[in-house]
């Protein structure tokens, strides 16, 4: 395992909206790694999600626009209606092309392309949900060396996308644990 | 399941000299440059195209491409994503409504440049819109997009009976002023867009990677497509549209796509940045 982790990427829908805040409040104000979500609503909402999550978090949270860069100890949104990607050199991107398993935005699509742009320095993360999206992310993650978090579907609210993704996790961790599971890694990376 | 990493720790730079090798062979051979599109977007529609027609690496593909158009064909329409909807993101309708027409409504006469129409949806809710407030008679649209096919649909003008629910909804949060239905013909599983809408329209082919400028223009929409092209490749064609607007015109972006990042942003000053509408300094 990579003890150099760059990035961080986290997909989720049913039940997200409480489990997010329970993996990121916990994460200490200098958190070293950037952060990238997907999570699954309806492709009408607002940036209601980046407004939620800023009560939670002491971090920087951003909604992920086209081109942007992306920096250590901030959290960038996708937007609704729109799949997030990142280029190899780490700048975001987005596209609207077609869903992917009936989502846009995909989590396998960031989780893919996130995996091509960090490679071994790269965690990918899948918390609560009802379908199977993320799971080829999850795959591509462990293939370019990464590193895998799957929630434990006994703390999830929805099973199905936590169970889909288990078979390529490297640790399985209930949800109250996975913030100080976060901290502790980063904080251990140069011993 | 165990998955190793691969031995070989240059597959991502690999994979990227095979991609960028298939977008050489496709602009030598066919004239359609990709190369400075926004790799993460080609590759992802790459790889798709890859796996439906089952072949094994980017290179296999560059082969087909070169020797047989009709994949080439099937692949321009995986590369050129031509996702639309009438009145898409109703609030930048209403912004248009608010904050642009205003200033058309002062000038004798109008032209107008949608750059990537794809089918013609935006176009035709831009035509209503103009048509509700009043100044469409004096206005000419020009539409352009590089693929044929997807213009000759926006030609035509007909689309799916079923997505009338979705629009007539993002029709009426945009601010529309009458019965949506008014403006199209339906059958039993497709509607037609009024002639009257059409008469007003110039659809025409138009690549903005390698075609010039397109004179004279009083507002520019180009919404989603920049995002498919990387950095260089968006400044050189905000530069183009900057040439091709007349001093004041209005360029208008997607909601996600910004000046933000972009070295053209002091050529231009915003009239709304929520909406992503800008203004050709004077
Ligand atoms: C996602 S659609 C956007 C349609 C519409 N403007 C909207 O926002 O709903 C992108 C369009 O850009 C066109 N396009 C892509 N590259 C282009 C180029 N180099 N020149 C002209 N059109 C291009 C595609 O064919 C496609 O129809």
């Amino acid at each position: 395992m990579s003890s150099n982790f760059k990035a961080i990427v986290i997909g989720t829908s049913t039940g997200g909206l409480s489990a997010l805040p329970a993996v990121l409040s916990p994460l200490m104000e200098d958190f070293p790694l950037t952060i990238l979500i997907v999570q699954h609503l309806s492709a009408h909402s607002d940036d209601f999600m980046v407004r939620h999550l800023r009560k939670f978090c002491d971090l920087e949270v951003l909604g992920a626009e086209d081109k942007m860069d992306t920096r250590a100890g901030c959290i960038y949104i996708a937007p609704p209606n729109y799949h997030l990607m990142v280029e190899e050199e780490g700048t975001l991107a987005l596209s609207i092309s077609p869903p992917v398993h009936f989502s846009r935005p995909s989590i396998d699509v960031l989780f893919e392309t996130a995996a091509d742009a960090w490679q071994e320095q790269l965690i990918g993360i899948i918390l609560t949900g009802a379908n199977s999206d993320g799971t080829s992310g999850v795959k591509k993650i462990k293939e370019r060396g990464g590193h895998v978090l799957v929630q434990d579907i006994a703390t999830a609210e929805a099973e199905t996308m936590p169970a889909s993704a288990s078979e390529f996790a490297d640790m399985i961790l209930p949800l109250d644990q996975i913030g100080n599971y976060l901290n502790n890694l980063v904080q251990n990376k140069t011993s | 399941m165990v998955i190793r990493p691969m031995i070989n720790d240059d597959t991502v730079k690999n994979n990227r000299i095979e991609i960028d090798l298939v977008l050489e062979g496709i602009y030598q051979c066919y004239g359609y440059d990709f190369r400075n599109y926004a790799h993460a977007h080609i590759k992802r529609r790459l790889d798709h195209r890859l796996s439906l027609s089952r072949m094994d690496n980017y290179l296999e593909m560059l082969h087909r491409i070169i020797h047989n158009e009709e994949f080439f064909n099937e692949l321009l329409l995986d590369l050129s994503i031509n996702v639309t909807e009438m009145f898409r993101d109703p609030e930048f309708y209403k912004s248009v409504r608010e904050s642009l027409i205003p200033y058309l409504q002062t000038y004798p006469f109008l032209k107008v440049w949608h750059a990537g129409c794809s089918a013609g949806q935006e176009v035709y809710s831009m035509a209503i819109l103009m048509h509700e407030e009043k100044i469409i008679d004096k206005t000419q649209i020009y539409a352009t997009d590089f693929n044929e096919l997807i213009l000759s649909k926006a030609r035509e003008g007909i689309y799916p009976v079923e997505l009338m629910k979705q629009y007539t909804k993002n029709y009426q949060t945009a601010g529309g002023k009458a019965s949506f239905a008014g403006y199209y013909r339906a059958d039993y599983d497709h509607v037609l867009i009024n002639q009257s809408l059409k008469e007003k329209i110039l659809f025409t082919y138009h690549n903005l990677v390698t075609d010039g400028v397109f004179g004279e223009m009083n507002v520019i929409f180009c919404r989603n497509v920049l995002i498919y092209f990387n950095q260089e490749l968006q400044n050189r064609v905000l530069k183009l549209f900057y040439e091709s607007l007349i001093p004041g015109g209005f360029l208008c972006l997607g909601s996600k796509e910004s000046l933000k990042f972009s070295e053209c942003s002091p050529l231009f000053e915003p009239v709304s940045l929520s909406q992503k509408i800008y203004r050709k300094k004077r």
